[in-house]
């Protein structure tokens, strides 16, 4: 690469990077301008809404159970819809175009219509199996879908499923060391933005559980501000906060993990 | 003799790799459908046809039409612009910190959405939002033509908050496809950057640039709770409507117009779907399969 070409390259993602920051984090810094204003319109400014959330039962009930359903959709996903995918590249690519459509549709029908039927379903669960909020993974993992199909589809793009699985059967491997040992570590970072975007559903997901009466965390930041907009916007902006550094987490643990089979499969 | 029967059973094993996934989707998935399209077939005496008719009605081809043109706009957007960013985070280095934030920042904002969003805007640039009086103090008027934050207009500029991003996770594993080698492959050939883009990065990102515009589309299409949390009048684009209808009092029939205006949803984004096909395989048709 050239000097002249780097140098306009600079000077474009600087750009870039100036003008959508600005674009994003600007009503962020409102959010946070609402939240922390005093009480009085001379009072001083306070993080009272950021530090009562806290003592709130029912709100850290919420959390918890928004996070514990990231936790059991992202993992469900992984392990219904990866399979899948790889075994439809290599030993039913007929079926292709038709899972793709199915995996797309739940974008098609609004999630207010979608509940419509998930209603009589939830009824029976709630019946017979378990009438935890902890039942709404089932209906996430049909709303995460399509993001982790088009995450996964474009990792698996990259990688030669064929010949790698191919050379791995050759060798003796079994079906599973080929899903989990060969074609997974060559795809991490699909596999790790797949997973982010299921976390980032779920905790952002409010009209499922709202419409199902459950209350996770999206619908206890609604509740409360119908009372209180100060605190209600104050948890929005600590849940935005909560679920970035999360991900940046995951991305750390995504790029060690992948490092480290690299390493190991270099040794 | 063992031949027809080793063949059977790889079929059938075939078949069972894929059981799992049709099975779930199955319930959890095409039956609601199916719920939901016995709805808008039936009336309060059998089957019928009347919500159907009940589209062709001019307020709810206006609200089509809104949803259409916000949804194409608004994903055109963010489908531009998100690659944009995509590509210039790419370029960067693939363990470096700003591709980590801008990920991880990404991740969190293409599922924002709902009442927080819709008071973001407006403390931002609504009529009393901090840069609008910023502005003011220094003599600028940011809507001389009246305010349109309210308005159509001002709901695409909110859907790109979350349709950028959504871009952004959805096309970067394309873009981490491309070699620097064609690059200089191309050079080595003398082509310059246009040819580059042109006729090489171009047509190999085509195709995934269209399926994640699709999706930027029918994400548009179908949200619905930051629209809600925006306009006060009801109704305007579709998803709106279907609230109003499950939500109204009026009667059974309201829920399977519901039904049929969900139905008639489903339609467009099948026909847009078909479409995305047709050009996927023309801009696809010489890349390996």
């Amino acid at each position: 690469m050239n000097r002249r070409r780097r140098r306009r390259l600079a000077a474009f993602k600087t750009v870039v990077y100036v003008v959508l920051g600005l674009f994003f984090l600007l009503p962020i810094a409102a959010m946070v301008e609402f939240a922390t204003r005093g009480v009085g319109l001379t009072s001083p400014r306070t993080l009272s809404a950021f530090t009562s959330i806290g003592s709130d039962p029912e709100l850290v009930d919420a959390i918890t159970a928004s996070l514990e359903l990231a936790v059991i959709t992202s993992v469900g996903m992984l392990a219904l819809l990866l399979p899948t995918m790889i075994w439809i590249r290599l030993c039913l690519p007929r079926m292709r175009r038709p899972v793709e459509l199915v995996c797309l549709t739940p974008l098609t029908i609004p999630a207010i219509v979608l509940v419509v039927g998930f209603a009589p379903l939830y009824n029976w669960i709630e019946i017979n199996v378990s009438d935890s909020i902890l039942t709404l993974a089932f209906a996430y993992l049909i709303l995460v879908l399509p993001y982790c199909y088009r995450a996964l589809d474009a990792g698996l793009s990259a990688v030669d499923v064929r010949t790698l699985s191919e050379a791995a059967r050759s060798l003796g491997a079994g079906w599973g060391t080929v899903m989990w040992r060969v074609i997974v570590p060559n795809m991490s970072s699909a596999v790790s933005n797949a997973c982010l975007l299921c976390v980032a559903v779920v905790l952002g997901e409010f009209t499922v559980a709202n419409l199902l009466n459950f209350e996770n965390l999206q619908v206890a930041i609604s509740i409360l501000g119908t009372g209180n907009a100060r605190d209600s916007i104050a948890l929005a902006v600590l849940s935005l906060v909560f679920v970035f550094f999360f991900l940046l987490v995951l991305s750390f643990l995504g790029r060690a993990l992948s490092r480290r089979r690299r390493g190991g499969a270099r040794a | 003799m063992r031949r027809p029967l080793g063949g059977r059973l790889r079929i059938s094993t075939t078949w069972l790799g894929a059981a799992p996934f049709l099975g779930y989707t199955g319930l959890f998935l095409a039956l609601p459908t199916v719920l939901v399209v016995v709805g808008a077939f039936s009336g309060p005496h059998g089957p019928t046809l009347a919500n159907l008719t009940q589209l062709s009605q001019p307020y709810v081809v206006s609200a089509f039409l809104n949803s259409l043109v916000l949804s194409a706009v608004s994903s055109g957007i963010g489908a531009v612009v998100g690659a944009i960013l995509a590509y210039a985070v790419a370029t960067g280095s693939p363990d470096g910190m700003m591709r980590r934030l801008v990920t991880a920042l990404c991740g969190v904002l293409s599922q924002f959405g709902g009442v927080t969003l819709a008071f973001a805007f407006i403390a931002t640039i609504g009529t009393e939002g901090f840069i609008v009086i910023w502005l003011q103090q220094h003599g600028i008027t940011f809507y001389p033509n009246g305010v349109w934050l309210f308005s159509l207009t001002g709901l695409t500029l909110i859907y790109t908050y979350f349709q950028i991003p959504l871009m952004v996770i959805v096309f970067m594993p394309a873009l981490d496809g491309i070699r620097p080698q064609w690059r200089e492959a191309t050079e080595t050939l003398g082509g310059a950057t246009w040819h580059y883009w042109r006729h090489v990065a171009g047509p190999l990102l085509l195709p995934a640039f269209l399926g994640a515009w699709l999706l930027l589309f029918a994400n548009a299409f179908s949200a619905y709770a930051t629209a809600a949390a925006l306009l006060d009048i009801g109704g305007v684009i579709v998803p709106l409507q279907i609230s109003r209808a499950l939500s109204s009092e009026v009667g059974l029939d309201q829920a399977s117009f519901a039904a049929a205006l969900a139905l008639g949803m489903v339609v467009v984004v099948a026909i847009i779907t078909v479409l995305y096909a047709r050009l996927q395989r023309r801009s696809a048709r010489w890349l390996p399969r």
